[in-house]
């Protein structure tokens, strides 16, 4: 199947057979993964951009440790010391980056549709990593690969509950729409304040009760919790929140075989109990695993791409 | 002062001459049976002569943001777009809060327009629109301001909101009140709903609205003072002033030709030529106000001419400034809702010129004998395609750029001259 996509801007844009398309791509380059060599030279002489306008380690990295494996060559931009922190326009930033002929640009950016807003004005590949509140499409790429790997390709019929804050996740608005069209059952649970509008439109079930959220679940993904939104008047404090809907093993106890993630970075303590992030079930450093691979499956059909 | 005959016009249902002498109005008769010797004749072909619109709510940009707009700009676009007086919002820099900012202003419209578009300056309500203190109410009144108005930040003072409209009353000023709750929805950037969940942005909640237009109708009410309440543009607000209406109270609302037309659907794909404050709302909203305006519980329509240079809109969507162009395509905006069967040629001319005449104590022209000549003649069948070079305003931000609309304005009369044709000129002049 050729791919047809310039950009990744969200998951909304692929089709089922796509999505798998990259799912069991990125299981091939996971194997490479586990090499003495980790390194593959599909992607020789072909650049790639790293602009990062928002603080990120885990996905700036993972990009980076993608596009090498791959034997591309990657430039970072980090905001200070970017002349975004001068106050120069995106539009200026993106003429800028563009006018250095990169194959690719990968962008972490605080408004929601800042990747959108590039890729219709570069004719380089815009690779969406994280924009505002709005999309993170790798980031429900690569949960989705952990579950597949987890459950032996079995996503069908499966339960996952999504934990947390749900308005201002972009992790929640791209994993909603992935998982279900993979046929997981998703669950959202979040206080009310915590919960964006016409959330009946998502194909997914709503709960504002943790534990009815937790039975049965197949697995669950905690997301973690802005600071500021205590200060926003979302919550009336940080420990209230952690004492309903941190994720500990009592909250766990209807569902005591789920699976755990999260996107990281974490608060441990405050969405997630440290004895879970770390136990048993959790699958948190395998989620950053599977970004690499994910990350690099994307780079691959993306760049690999005849016009 | 030039004689004109004008032939073949369009006026409500019947084809008619009308003679145009000293400023005036002379004769309509049916076509074909005015003979004015040694006038100049202008064939209509039908147009409609309609007269001469009031545009109550427009940002003229100067002083202090020129690169946006300017009188002289926004003038040319209000006489293109058949408007013979614009009410400017007082949100300038330094803000209209003076007489002698007033003065400026009128003298920049009078050195571009001195025969008209006339600019009707509303002034501050509260000194640099900061809220806290009265702006010189006297004094504006005295240099010109028509109304007074905090456009564009919200007074959140309930107790100063009272004391200005109770004092320009006495001057005989109505107050014009932009409904925001200050705190309600504060930072968002589109109509909160199913959308703004969707596309990760902040939503702004209809009551955000609704609750002030309710704060204000209840002041106007208790005071039995008048307040007109700015671009409407939500249900909630509509059944608040129907209920208000139906009781008596003193209050009067305008809403704009892109809350009849579009929804916040425009805004999919993080489109920032339809942001604006109010945002557009959903359809039901669309729906609401239509028959708002066709009742009277909504009495005016205004333009809200909000100018943003390119480089300001192009932008992230949360980044980018609110506010739609509106001076060059509200009639034709009206035309399509005419043709919708939304909307009557007589509510057109109530929304457009009638109603902001009353509600702001302007003149009005009626199309009579012996009326002072304002009229425009409008061309309802020919299309143009909104666009840099059709546009005469200096800022393109609507989202109608590209957009093919009905109706252009083959000439405006204002005190009995010929001030715009359109070119090329349709008729050669005899």
């Amino acid at each position: 199947m050729p791919w047809p996509h310039k950009d990744l801007l969200d998951v909304t844009q692929l089709s089922k057979e796509e999505i798998l398309l990259l799912l069991d791509t990125a299981q091939r380059f996971a194997e490479i993964n586990t090499r003495p060599v980790k390194k593959a030279p599909v992607l020789k002489g072909k650049s790639v951009v790293l602009f990062f306008a928002e603080p990120s380690t885990r996905t700036r990295v993972s990009f980076d440790v993608a596009a090498k494996r791959l034997s591309a060559d990657s430039f970072a931009i980090a905001t200070s010391g970017s002349s975004l922190q001068k106050g120069e326009s995106l539009a200026d930033t993106a003429r800028t980056l563009e006018a250095m002929h990169p194959d690719a640009i990968v962008i972490r950016h605080h408004a929601s549709g800042a990747a959108q807003y590039l890729a219709e004005r570069l004719a380089c590949s815009v690779i969406n990593a994280g924009d505002g509140q709005h999309a993170h499409p790798t980031q429900a790429l690569l949960d989705a690969f952990t579950l597949r790997q987890a459950w032996n390709g079995e996503l069908e019929g499966k339960t996952l509950t999504i934990l947390g804050d749900i308005a201002h996740s972009r992790v929640a608005r791209s994993g909603v729409d992935l998982f279900s069209r993979l046929g997981i059952q998703v669950r959202l649970c979040a206080p009310r304040t915590l919960l964006p509008p016409g959330l009946a439109s998502w194909p997914a079930e709503v709960f504002t009760d943790p534990k009815a959220a937790l039975a049965g679940t197949d697995a669950v993904m905690c997301l973690r919790l802005q600071l500021e939104r205590q200060q926003a008047g979302l919550l009336p404090s940080l420990n209230e929140y952690a004492a309903r809907y941190g994720l500990s093993s009592r909250l766990l106890a209807a569902a005591p075989d789920a699976l755990i993630l999260h996107p990281g970075p974490m608060n441990r303590g405050i969405e997630i109990a440290s004895d879970l992030a770390d136990g048993p079930k959790s699958r948190i450093l395998h989620q950053v695993a599977a970004g690499v691979a994910v990350r690099m499956a994307v780079l691959h059909l993306l760049l690999t791409r005849k016009p | 002062m030039d004689t004109w005959i004008i032939r073949a016009a369009r006026l409500g249902d019947d084809l008619v001459d009308l003679t145009v002498a000293e400023g005036r109005i002379a004769a309509i008769a049916p076509a074909g049976t005015l003979a004015a010797a040694e006038a100049r004749t202008l064939e209509a072909h039908g147009a409609r002569v309609l007269p001469s619109l009031i545009d109550a709510h427009a940002h003229l940009r100067e002083p202090g943001f020129e690169y946006k707009e300017d009188i002289a700009s926004g003038l040319a676009a209000a006489l293109a777009g058949g408007f013979g007086q614009v009410m400017a919002m007082a949100n300038t820099n330094p803000v209209n809060d003076s007489a002698a900012v007033t003065a400026f202003m009128l003298e920049r419209a009078r050195a571009s327009h001195p025969s008209g578009p006339f600019l009707r300056p509303i002034g501050a309500l509260t000194k640099g629109l900061a809220g806290t203190e009265l702006a010189p109410a006297g004094e504006l009144a005295a240099a010109g301001c028509v109304a007074l108005s905090n456009d564009g930040k919200p007074v959140v003072s309930t107790e100063l909101l009272r004391r200005a409209m109770e004092y320009a009353a006495d001057l005989g000023l109505v107050v014009i009140d932009h409904c925001e709750d200050p705190t309600l929805g504060a930072g968002g950037v589109m109509n909160e709903g199913a959308l703004s969940g969707r596309l990760g942005l902040k939503g702004i909640p209809t009551v955000t609205e609704a609750i002030q237009v309710a704060r204000d109708v209840l002041l106007a009410s208790y005071l039995h003072i008048p307040i007109h309440i700015a671009h409407v543009s939500c249900r909630e607000s509509v059944e608040v002033l129907a209920q208000a209406k139906a009781k008596g109270v003193p209050v009067t609302a305008e809403t704009c030709p892109h809350y009849l037309l579009w929804d916040e659907g425009m805004v999919d794909g993080y489109r920032t030529a339809a942001k604006v404050n109010p945002p557009l709302r959903t359809k039901d909203d669309v729906l609401a106000l239509r028959q708002a305006v066709r009742t009277k519980v909504i009495d005016l329509l205004a333009t809200d001419h909000a100018p943003h240079a390119d480089h300001e809109k192009d932008a992230p969507f949360a980044e980018a400034p609110f506010g739609i162009s509106g001076l060059d395509t509200a009639l034709s905006l009206t035309t399509l809702l005419i043709a919708q069967g939304e909307l009557s040629w007589d509510d057109a001319i109530r929304l457009w010129a009638k109603a902001p005449a009353r509600t702001f104590r302007l003149p009005f022209s009626p199309l009579t004998p012996g009326a002072p000549a304002n009229f425009i003649l409008w061309d309802e069948e020919t299309l143009w395609t909104v666009s840099r070079q059709t546009m005469r305003s200096k800022s393109t931000n609507t989202p109608a750029l590209g957009m093919e609309l009905p109706g252009q304005v083959l000439a405006h009369v204002l005190g009995g001259q010929l001030l715009f044709q359109r070119q090329p000129s349709p008729w050669p002049i005899s």
